[in-house]
């Protein structure tokens, strides 16, 4: 990984259109990998869904503000480590040497959040219910809690945690100093899911710029090494998944820890970027992707094992909930926090002495689609 | 782009399609697995032994399903599978298997099977209103334009850069309509005159009727292997060579649209791949993407299988016959066989796949046919998809 580039994350970004946010994160890409996007940049991959974007065919309307014009470049509807994953494999394919990543939210032009959730749902047999996506959530994180015998109070920690991490991360707009007891106190909306247990959308940008080894030596000495990706779905209807479990994320770790060698994550790797978009999820994923054993996720969390000086720090920048759900681009986020961790480029809440670390994505209710990702400063 | 140094070759090892009608009783879904138990059945395979899936649908707003590659998953074969949806307008039906190629020639995965479905009769009152958002918010939308008035633009401007009559265009139509009787999955096969699709109703001129592919829904899938892994599956694995996309700028009003550049670019990256450097001798026969009749005529030329203006009079002539020279749509196109978006140009990756291996029945190409090239276009006239494939 040659480059990355970010905007901050925003509750609303009215002075600027989305091409001007890609726009942005392009260029701080292309600075920090040292590479001309007309010259040296062969192939451009973006991460959208149309819906979001209240455009139909959103391919259309990236080429020109990153570079891409009349070169390769398309689109795949999903997260953007979705989009890093077919960069990677366009690049070990032999076709290219440097290809850039692009992902992006401009979640404050959307009217009504809901409805949109809603148009994800079976048209047929789910969505005359009229379930919507708190509702969704919170039978799911219920299901989790139960399933392991978890107390409420080990989420309510993981939003203080989270939001506490992100008051040291500048490009975070929803950190705050929390007392986990206070939370408890709210109201749920789908009980037991309360407001503070759901990520707040924002708007941003990111851009990554992969390489080939022998480009990316010709570019710098330092780049971050991608080890192992991978990706995964589960049953699509609500009907028939496996509720308690994120078995995408299981089944993708499993593939991006074979490429990478990684027998025993818990040990081998020293600091994790997860999917927190919702509180109960951190600990879901961290369980699924072998972070801690089947219903240890919240005892380990409770020890403090989790925190930014603990064994195993889990989203030191704050994640989804203090950084802000930034929709399909929640994967670069975290992958450009974990990239930021390995070159000790962290600032604030870097920590010290990693060496390898794992992302992991998930596509948002109702979707059991979700990507792992392992970088290595070696 | 380094010279070609692929890490794996890629054969598609069997292909499946769904007949392609206007208004199918099955969901989306049904259609997807109708598409893939085909092609499994084709290559006797299992779902089991496919590691890797890549599905291809063009708008959510024809289904009004949010995240529409998700809700398809199940259908296409791709649950507790590296799933994913790649999607460039009109171009995805060239384009996923391009996407699935990725999967193969990376050494990642052994095989993947490639999914493209297109229902777009659950669009009311006409999937073109789903069409309307697909400009610009703040500099185009407010003008009501739609495909067929932008089309019509690009086909006049066509016309009057190489003087070229109406009548000759015309006669794309007649001969992918008459091919279309010979391919039983086709929906709008049939015997019409020159005469027809010059008096057929103007819909925005110069675009008549009959010179505009119909609404379709549909699913067509292939499975690709590694080479290794496709000799095991088939003794006659068809290749593909070459692959290529490009994407031209969004401002489309700001471009001569008399010529696609960004096919052409397409074209060369896919040729070169494939070591053509004379694609007009290397090429047995083509299927360029013809939802409108000028198009198959403009694609030839971006496929540079004709000089700029040429290809009107290679149709007249015969040369693009199924028996001519260059065949151009043997299938019968978008034009005969229908045009479910992402799954109409699919069914020009599973033509090839049927030619080069001389199953395609009626339709068979004459001769020896060993390299053929497919193509689609999408998004505001703007990308081009190739792949090239060889027998």
């Amino acid at each position: 990984m040659l480059g990355i580039g970010i905007t901050q994350l925003r509750r609303s970004t009215p002075e600027v259109s989305y091409k001007e946010l890609m726009f942005e994160a392009a260029i701080k890409a292309y600075e920090d990998a040292r590479v001309d996007p007309r010259k040296d940049v062969e192939s451009f991959v973006c991460s959208s869904e149309d819906f979001w974007e209240g455009t139909s065919i959103f391919d259309e309307y990236v080429p020109d503000q990153i570079g891409g014009a009349l070169k390769p470049v398309c689109t795949i509807s999903a997260d953007g480590m979705y989009g890093l994953a077919t960069a990677y494999m366009q690049i070990l394919t032999g076709l290219f040497d440097v290809v850039a990543v692009e992902a992006h939210s401009k979640a404050s032009d959307i009217k009504n959040l809901d409805s949109i959730y809603d148009l994800s749902l079976d048209p047929i047999y789910t969505r005359p219910l009229g379930l919507n996506a708190s509702f969704i959530a919170g039978l799911e994180m219920n299901k989790f809690l139960h399933s392991r015998a978890a107390p409420i109070s080990s989420l309510r920690r993981v939003v203080a945690k989270n939001r506490g991490n992100a008051l040291l991360n500048s490009l975070a707009m929803n950190g705050a100093k929390l007392d986990p007891y206070e939370l408890s106190h709210s109201e749920p909306i789908s009980y037991p899911l309360s407001s503070h247990d759901i990520a707040p959308v924002a708007d941003g940008a990111a851009v990554a710029v992969l390489a080939s080894e022998e480009a990316a030596r010709n570019f710098r000495d330092d780049p971050v090494w991608i080890a192992g990706v991978g990706w995964s779905s589960d049953s699509p209807t609500l009907e028939t998944r496996e509720w308690s479990e994120a078995t995408y994320a299981k089944l993708a770790a499993r593939q991006a820890y074979k490429m990478a060698r990684i027998q025993n994550p818990m040990q081998d790797i020293q600091v994790a970027e997860i999917d927190d978009t919702y509180s109960y999820k951190e600990l879901q994923h961290a369980e699924a992707i072998g972070l801690a054993g089947h219903s240890k996720a919240h005892e380990l969390l409770e020890h403090g094992d989790f925190d930014r000086d603990g064994t195993l720090p889990v989203n030191p920048s704050g994640g989804s909930l203090g950084m802000g759900n930034t929709l399909e681009m929640n994967g670069l986020v975290r992958v450009i926090e974990l990239a930021l961790q390995l070159r000790g480029e962290a600032g604030a809440h870097q920590i010290h002495g990693v060496q390898t670390g794992v992302a992991q994505s998930w596509r948002g209710l109702p979707t059991t689609s979700g990507a792992v990702i392992v970088l290595s400063n070696k | 782009m380094r010279s070609m140094n692929i890490k794996k070759r890629v054969a598609v090892v069997g292909a499946g399609m769904t007949k392609f009608m206007r208004r199918a009783q099955e969901t989306g879904k049904e259609l997807a697995f109708e598409a893939v138990r085909q092609a499994l059945d084709s290559a006797k395979l299992r779902i089991e032994d496919i590691d890797s899936v890549s599905m291809g649908s063009a708008p959510d707003a024809f289904d009004g399903v949010h995240m529409k590659g998700e809700y398809l998953l199940d259908g296409a074969g791709g649950w507790r599978k590296p799933y994913s949806r790649a999607f460039v307008g009109g171009g995805t039906g060239v384009f996923s298997p391009i996407h699935g190629w990725f999967h193969v020639a990376s050494g990642l995965f052994d095989t993947c099977l490639v999914v493209a479905e297109e229902k777009m009769s659950s669009c009311l009152p006409h999937p073109q209103t789903a069409f309307l958002t697909i400009f610009d918010n703040m500099l185009e939308r407010p003008l009501g334009p739609n495909l067929i008035w932008i089309f019509a633009l690009e086909m006049q401007r066509y016309m009057h850069v190489h003087k070229i009559p109406k009548e000759h265009i015309a006669q794309v139509a007649v001969k992918n309509k008459r091919n279309a009787l010979d391919h039983p999955s086709a929906q709008i096969a049939r015997k019409v005159t020159l005469q027809d699709v010059l008096s057929s109703e103007v819909m925005a001129w110069p675009v008549q009727r009959l010179d505009i592919s119909p609404v379709s829904d549909g699913a067509c899938a292939v499975i690709l292997a590694s080479e290794d892994v496709a000799r095991k599956i088939t003794d006659s694995p068809v290749w593909i060579d070459g692959v290529g996309w490009n994407l031209d700028t969004t401002y489309w009003t700001n471009r001569d649209l008399y010529f696609p550049r960004y096919v052409a670019n397409a074209a060369r990256m896919a040729y070169s791949m494939a070591g053509i450097h004379n694609p007009r001798r290397e090429i047995d026969f083509a299927e360029p993407y013809d939802p409108f009749d000028y198009k198959e005529l403009h694609h030839m030329e971006g496929l540079l299988l004709c000089r700029k203006g040429e290809a009107p009079k290679l149709t007249v002539e015969g040369v693009t016959e199924r028996d001519g020279k260059l065949p151009i749509c043997p299938s019968g196109g978008l034009l005969g066989v229908g045009n479910p978006i992402a799954a109409a140009g699919m069914m020009k990756i599973c033509e090839l796949f049927w030619q080069l291996r001389g199953e395609a029945g009626k339709r068979q190409v004459p001769g020896d046919v060993r390299t053929a090239v497919a193509q689609a276009w999408g998004d505001l006239m703007q990308i081009g998809t190739v792949v090239v494939m060889r027998s």
